[in-house]
C-alpha cells in the first residue's frame, strides 16, 4: 500500500485501486500488527468496508474528494456514530454515540474510511497510554516502552504504517508527545481552530484535535479537511482557513526560528539536546535566522496546566454518573447520591479519580483564589510571553519531549514524574497557540533507536508559517517515519 | 510541605461523588500533597493587576436564533441509559433518599 495519504489518494484518483481494496489491505495489516502493539480498540470489518464501498460509488459517480479513500484511525475519545466510543475507560465502555462529532463528518465528507478506533489514556490523561482501561500501547519502535500519551495508539498506528493518517486530541502535549515518541508527525492546531464536538471533553480551555501524519503535508491535508467554525462549538473560530498546502513552499529563507535558550537548557537529555541542537542547525543552512527569545513563565507552564486541566476536567467528568450513559454500579445503592458515588468509583481508573479530586480541591472554597484564580493569572502572562517572543520570531522551537520514550511502567509511580515530562508542550495548549512535533533524529538507548521529535510553534492562527518550516525541515532531514519491523512493501 | 489529611480526602471525594478505599485515600493523600506542594510555586509569580484567562481567544456574544433545529428523538436521547423508560423517553433512577 501506498504510504502517504497523499499518495492513497492520488492511487484512488488514478483507478490504479480501490477504496475497498486498500481498506481490506489496511484491515490485514491491522489485524496482523494489533496484538502486539494494541493501538486499535475497535476495528469493525464489515463498517470500514461499508464506508469504504460508499467511497467507491462517489469515485464512480465522478467525485473523488481530498481524501478520496485515505483509511483514518480515530482517537477513542472521539464519536462516531454507532462505533463504542469509550475514551478508553470502563465508564464509557459500551457507549454508543448517537452522533458523530464535527471532525468525523468532515473527513467523510472528503472521503477517508474510518477503519477503527485507537486506545489512549482514559479521558486523555496521560502521557504515556498506560492509564487505559484497555491496556498499553507499545511503542514500534521498541516494545518495551510507551508510545506516548495520551493519543499512544494514534502514534503507534500511523508509526507503525497500520494507517497513514490518524486523528488524536491534545490538550497538554497527547498529540505532539506521542508523535515524538513513535517518530511521525502530530498537530495541535490553534485552540478553536478545529470543532471540538463530538470530542469527549477533558479540558475544554485547552483541548484540540489533531491529525497524525507521515509528512507534514498530509498533515496539512487533513487539517484542512477538519478545520473552520462549526455552529455546534461555540469556542470554534471565525478565522478563515488558509490552503495550508500552498503555503508549503518549502521555502525558509529569512524565516526567524526563535530559540528560549535558558527554557531549553534545563533538564533535558544530552541526546535530546544534540538532536534539537541539529535541528536547529539543519533550518539555519536552509536559510532561516536564529533568534533569542525570552519566555520567562514557561517554567510555570506544567504546575499552571495541571491546575487548570484538573479543575476543568473535574466539571467536564461530572456528567458521568450512571444516569444518561455509560457504567451503572450493579451494587445495590441507598439512593440517587450512592449510585452516582459507586458508579463513578467503580467506572474510573486512578488517574482519572487523580486528577478529578485535584481539580476538585483546587476549586474548592478557601482554595479557588489560591490556586485555580493564579494559575488562571500566569496563563495570562504565559500568553503575553508568547506575545512578546513572536514579535521577534516566526515561529519558536523548543524539543518536543525533554527525554527520549521511556519504559512501560517506568513512571507510573510517582504522577508528578510523569506530569513533569510535559513542559515542552503544555505552553502551547495554555497560550492557545498552534504547534507541530516533526521527526527530529533519534538517540540510541539501553539497545534500542528511539525517535525524538523536534517541536515549533507559531501565531496564533498562523498554521501556514508554521507548516512551512515544519515541511522544509522535514524534506531536509527526511527521518524514516516508520518503525523497523513494520516496513512492509514500499518504495524507498 | 501542604499535608493533606485523610479528612481533606475524604471531604473532596465526597464533593467529587468518589467512594475510595483505605489503600487510595492514603495514597491519595500522598500524591496529592506533592502535586500541590508542587504547584505552590505559582505563588512566587507576582500577579498584581494580572487578569485571568478563562479562554484564550474569547469570542463574546456567539449566538445563534432561538429556532428549533434538528435534534436527537427522546428515544435516542436515551439509548444508551443503563436504565431508561424508552417509550416515554425518560431515565430511569434509584429514589431520592433523604434531603
Amino acid at each position: 500500500m501506498a504510504a502517504t495519504a497523499r499518495a492513497v489518494r492520488d492511487e484512488i484518483a488514478a483507478r490504479r485501486a480501490s477504496a475497498v481494496e486498500i481498506c481490506q489491505d489496511t484491515i490485514r495489516t491491522i489485524q496482523a500488527t494489533n496484538p502486539a502493539l494494541n493501538s486499535f480498540l475497535l476495528v469493525d470489518p464489515d463498517d470500514a468496508l461499508a464506508r469504504a464501498r460508499k467511497v467507491d460509488a462517489r469515485i464512480a459517480a465522478g467525485d473523488v474528494p481530498p481524501l478520496a479513500g485515505v483509511p483514518i484511525a480515530i482517537k477513542d475519545n472521539l464519536c462516531v456514530r454507532g462505533m463504542t466510543t469509550t475514551a478508553a475507560s470502563k465508564i464509557l465502555q459500551n457507549y454508543r454515540p448517537p452522533y458523530d462529532a464535527t471532525v468525523v463528518e468532515r473527513l467523510e465528507a472528503a472521503g477517508a474510511v474510518i477503519v477503527g478506533k485507537t486506545n489512549c489514556d482514559e479521558f486523555a490523561m496521560g502521557s504515556s497510554n498506560e492509564n487505559s482501561a484497555f491496556g498499553a500501547v507499545r511503542n514500534p519502535w521498541a516494545p518495551s516502552r510507551t508510545p506516548g500519551g495520551s493519543s499512544g495508539g494514534s502514534a503507534a498506528a500511523v508509526a507503525s504504517a497500520q494507517v497513514p493518517l490518524a486523528l488524536g486530541s491534545d490538550t497538554g502535549g497527547s498529540i505532539r508527545q506521542p508523535a515524538s515518541f513513535c517518530g511521525v508527525v502530530g498537530l495541535k492546531p490553534t485552540y478553536g481552530r478545529v470543532s471540538r464536538y463530538g470530542l469527549l471533553a477533558f479540558a475544554s480551555s485547552l483541548d484540540q484535535i489533531g491529525p497524525f501524519a507521515r509528512t507534514v503535508e498530509d498533515a496539512a491535508l487533513a487539517l484542512g479537511v477538519i478545520a473552520g467554525p462549526d455552529r455546534a462549538d461555540a469556542t470554534s473560530s471565525r478565522d478563515p482557513v488558509p490552503d495550508l498546502r500552498a503555503a508549503l513552499t518549502g521555502d525558509v529563507k529569512g524565516l526567524r526560528v526563535g530559540v528560549p535558550r535558558r527554557f531549553v537548557s534545563e533538564g533535558v537529555d544530552e541526546g535530546v539536546k544534540a538532536a534539537f541542537d541539529a535541528a536547529l542547525a539543519v533550518l539555519e543552512g536552509a536559510g532561516a535566522r536564529l533568534v533569542d527569545v525570552e519566555l520567562p513563565h514557561a517554567s510555570y507552564g506544567v504546575p499552571a496546566y495541571y491546575l487548570v486541566c484538573t479543575a476543568e476536567a473535574s466539571s467536564n467528568l461530572a456528567r458521568y454518573d450512571g444516569v444518561k450513559y455509560g457504567y451503572r454500579s450493579k451494587a445495590a445503592a441507598d439512593g440517587l447520591q450512592a449510585m452516582y458515588t459507586h458508579s463513578r468509583s467503580e467506572g474510573f481508573g486512578a488517574e482519572v479519580k487523580r486528577r478529578i479530586m485535584l481539580g476538585t480541591y483546587v476549586l474548592s472554597a478557601g482554595y479557588y483564589d489560591a490556586f485555580y484564580l493564579k494559575a488562571q493569572q500566569v496563563r495570562t502572562l504565559l500568553r503575553r510571553d508568547y506575545d512578546r517572543a513572536f514579535e521577534s520570531a516566526d515561529v519558536i522551537a523548543m524539543p518536543t519531549s525533554p527525554i527520549p520514550p521511556f519504559g512501560l511502567g517506568e513512571k507510573t509511580d510517582d504522577p508528578l514524574q510523569m506530569y513533569l515530562a510535559d513542559i515542552f508542550t503544555v505552553s502551547a495548549n495554555l497560550a492557545g497557540v498552534p504547534a507541530i512535533s516533526v521527526p527530529g533524529g533519534f538517540v540510541e538507548r539501553g539497545g534500542d533507536t528511539l525517535p525524538i521529535g523536534f517541536q515549533l510553534a507559531a501565531r496564533p492562527f498562523d498554521e501556514a508559517t508554521l507548516l512551512r518550516a515544519a515541511d522544509a525541515y522535514q524534506k531536509l532531514t527526511a527521518f524514516p517515519t516508520v518503525a523497523v519491523g513494520f516496513r512492509h512493501d514500499e518504495p524507498s | 510541605m501542604s499535608a493533606l489529611t485523610i479528612a481533606d480526602v475524604e471531604r473532596i471525594a465526597a464533593l467529587a461523588h468518589l467512594d475510595l478505599t483505605a489503600d487510595e485515600k492514603t495514597r491519595f493523600a500522598k500524591q496529592l500533597a506533592d502535586i500541590l506542594d508542587y504547584a505552590q510555586q505559582l505563588q512566587s509569580v507576582n500577579t498584581e493587576g494580572v487578569p485571568a484567562t478563562a479562554h484564550v481567544h474569547a469570542a463574546a456574544g456567539v449566538e445563534r436564533d432561538d429556532a428549533l433545529r434538528p435534534s436527537l428523538t427522546p428515544q435516542q436521547a436515551v439509548a444508551n441509559a443503563p436504565d431508561a423508560a424508552a417509550e416515554a423517553g425518560l431515565f430511569r433512577v434509584p429514589r431520592v433518599i433523604g434531603g
